[in-house]
């Protein structure tokens, strides 16, 4: 697999979905479908089910009843598609006693990259962490560390790249250089689901804008509407 | 990629963090040294007395140290969510367990690697004669646990208490391991001391039907 | 209702004639006379017990493989009777050796192995205690039952070889030794008895089961529309207000 640029474009569709912990709905009958190459603001309070909607995508949490589905998608074999995703979860995702370079390295190996090393390196540079690439995670500050679990995302130029709230932990300098690699990457073609508050980050990228609250989908701009709307209405005081 | 070579990086990852801080290594090691001294402190041990109960004495605390060490196998993964960063990658759930066996085999030997001599020099009891063999009972048991509490840990995982309940669950599986280390390591303390084919076969079997079973049901073991 | 007491009724009239037979028909014992009695009870519930060990097995199986909730129902019901069996086993033991041996236990193959068997199943119903979430649970459970099914054989063997190479006074070399033919009907007809009694308690307990899912189920569905009214009242209230 290249490690420049990705290949093709992933879209992911829910359906009818419902997500429950014990006594607990996180998700209820959700229906979504997000195609290859839109960039989706995922709006909503803590709580509401976003980081539930964007596990499921990352393949990671099973729907109680109905399912999701990656059109555009044809081999059968889910690590195929596991290498595709990318997530920037709401922890880091990387381990604090193994430093930058270490980390990214490791699941370089663990994605089966090709040139390990130079791609973690290469990865590094993008993120801005060279300098740091030998410290151990643990010593970073809250924006590096957003920066190591954004370039772990990153690693095998997922597809289908999912954040959750990654502007949380970084400053201003941080929020326009994630801006300018968000844009880079939908050139690239990747689709991108980003959970946000709407308050501070730069708003233009986005294609569309979906509002989750309880459980379910209150808004939704569509693939071929104008999201700036609804952006604006929700960035103030989320 | 193929589970051995995954398994592989895991298994560097798990030695390489433990490596820096030594944290797991230096608190089982000196729980076991604990263990064993205390045990002295229960029955009179002269040469006799620790013939009897050394073998058992010695497998005890290795189960007991065992179960305090094994259940950060997975537990540790939750700090930083990085047990998502293994799942998503595209790695066989049973390869990341393998590579977690491995790590922890290789822990439990290290803390026994400590632990024989002090056990040997406490109890006056000469280890040189059969050491070859009793490496192998001890790799075999060893191994046993391993397989077995590093699945527990995966299973304990999404409980609650997990800390306890791992030795709950550890313990009473692990009794043919018990049985049959403990009997083999106690036909090697006698004056003519005898690899016991018996007890080897049922470790053996042990190690084998669990390992199989961890394999078979791997791809259960970490869903949310 | 009517066939819960119908099974109740033919229960009790069957234990009835099994304490009859144990006590009237069973011819008296050469070495231990009345005490020995207590056997056609001690074994017969071990049997039933492995019958429930054999049932939550399958549900365990079948859980991994099928997802459905009621291979879990199924399971934890059968560890709980079978828990009651072997609960019956080691109680009915030391009663049944105190007499004969003098000792309450005296670490035989048999009781020991039940010994082994009846923490595991405690192990797994506190297992189970300690996770909130159904499926969480019943995957979790179901793997360690896995395990712990597996482990009996080797259990078995283990225990077995361990106490055949330390001798020590066997009990209930009764029924190896052989049968007299009456006795053999009576343990028969108790076995079966045990059987039947096993059955009707893991039934029992599915229904239970099946009936708190049942009705978690219901209070969901009703909290839903609860919320689905509170919400469509406020989207009312909220477009009168705001015209």
């Amino acid at each position: 697999m290249s490690a420049a640029s990705s290949s093709a474009s992933l879209g992911v569709a829910f359906e009818q979905v419902e997500k429950r912990y014990g006594a607990f709905v996180a998700l209820r009958k959700v229906s979504l479908t997000i195609s290859a190459g839109e960039c989706v603001a995922l709006l909503g309070h803590n709580g509401s089910g976003k980081t539930t909607l964007l596990k499921m995508a990352a393949l990671l949490v099973k729907p109680t009843s109905g399912r999701v589905t990656f059109p555009g998608f044809h081999a059968k074999h889910s690590t195929a598609l596991r290498r595709q995703i990318g997530l920037v979860g709401h922890n880091t995702l990387v381990y604090d006693d193994l430093t930058a370079k270490e980390n990214l390295e490791l699941f370089a190996r663990l994605y089966d990259l090709g040139r390990p090393r130079e791609r973690a390196a290469e990865v590094l540079e993008a993120v801005g962490l060279t300098s740091r690439a030998d410290y151990l995670v643990r010593t970073f500050s809250r924006g590096m560390r957003q920066r190591v679990a954004i370039a772990r995302a990153l690693l095998p130029s997922p597809s289908l790249l999912l954040l959750d709230e990654p502007a949380a932990g970084l400053d201003q300098q941080g929020l326009l250089w994630l801006a300018g690699m968000l844009q880079t990457l939908r050139a690239q073609g990747s689709t991108i689901i980003m959970s946000t508050h709407a308050r501070n980050e730069s708003t233009g990228i986005f294609t569309r804008a979906v509002s989750i609250s309880g459980g379910r989908v209150e808004r939704d701009t569509g693939p071929s509407g104008d999201p700036r709307p609804l952006l604006e209405e929700l960035r103030v005081g989320a | 990629m193929d589970t051995i070579r995954a398994a592989a990086i895991i298994l560097r990852k798990e030695v390489r963090a433990e490596m820096r801080t030594r944290e797991l290594l230096q608190t089982t090691v000196t729980f076991v040294i604990i263990v064993v001294v205390l045990f002295s402190f229960a029955f009179e041990p002269s040469a006799a007395e620790a013939r009897r109960y050394g073998p058992g004495l010695l497998w005890i605390a290795l189960l007991f140290a065992g179960s305090l060490m094994l259940n950060p196998s997975f537990a540790k993964e939750q700090s930083n969510d990085t047990i998502y960063a293994l799942r998503m990658a595209p790695v066989s759930l049973f390869s990341i367990y393998l590579g977690k066996v491995l790590a922890n085999l290789l822990f439990l030997a290290l803390t026994e690697v400590v632990l024989l001599p002090v056990f040997a020099v406490l109890y006056n009891v000469s280890l040189w004669p059969v050491l070859g063999r009793l490496i192998l009972v001890l790799f075999l048991g060893t191994f046993g646990m391993a397989v077995t509490g590093t699945v527990f840990s995966a299973v304990a995982m999404q409980a609650r208490m997990r800390e306890v309940l791992l030795p709950l669950l550890l313990l009473p599986v692990s009794v043919p391991l018990l049985i049959s280390s403990v009997e083999a390591t106690a036909e090697l303390f006698t004056d003519a001391p005898v690899l016991d084919r018996t007890w080897l076969a049922v470790l053996v079997a042990f190690d084998i039907v669990f390992f199989v079973a961890a394999w078979l049901l791997s791809d259960y073991l970490l869903e949310e | 209702m009517k066939r819960r007491t119908l099974t109740t009724v033919i229960l009790a009239g069957l234990f009835f004639f099994a304490g009859y037979a144990v006590f009237f028909i069973a011819p008296d014992e050469a070495t231990m006379h009345a005490i020995q009695r207590i056997f056609y009870f001690h074994a017969s519930s071990g049997w039933a017990a492995m019958e429930g060990t054999g049932i939550v097995f399958f549900a365990n199986v079948a859980y991994l493989w099928k997802r459905q909730p009621k291979w879990d129902w199924l399971a934890v019901s059968a560890v709980e009777v079978s828990l009651a069996f072997w609960s019956v086993v080691l109680v009915t033991g030391p009663i049944w050796a105190h007499p004969v041996w003098g000792v309450w236990w005296a670490w035989d193959w048999r009781l020991t192995l039940t010994l082994i068997l009846w923490v595991l199943y405690v192990a797994y119903l506190i297992l189970r205690t300690l996770i909130d979430d159904f499926e969480r649970r019943a995957s979790s459970s179901a793997i360690f039952g896995v395990f712990v099914f597996l482990g009996v054989p080797l259990d078995y063997l283990s225990i077995r070889i361990w106490r055949t190479q330390h001798p020590q006074p066997v009990l209930f070399d009764g029924p190896d030794s052989g049968l007299a033919p009456t006795m053999a009907k009576v343990f028969f007809f108790c076995s079966a008895l045990m059987t039947f009694l096993m059955i009707v308690l893991v039934v029992q307990r599915y229904r239970l089961e099946r009936l708190k899912h049942e009705a978690e189920e219901t209070r969901l569905v009703l909290e839903e529309r609860a919320e689905t009214e509170y919400r469509n009242r406020e989207v009312e209230r909220r477009t009168a207000l705001g015209g």
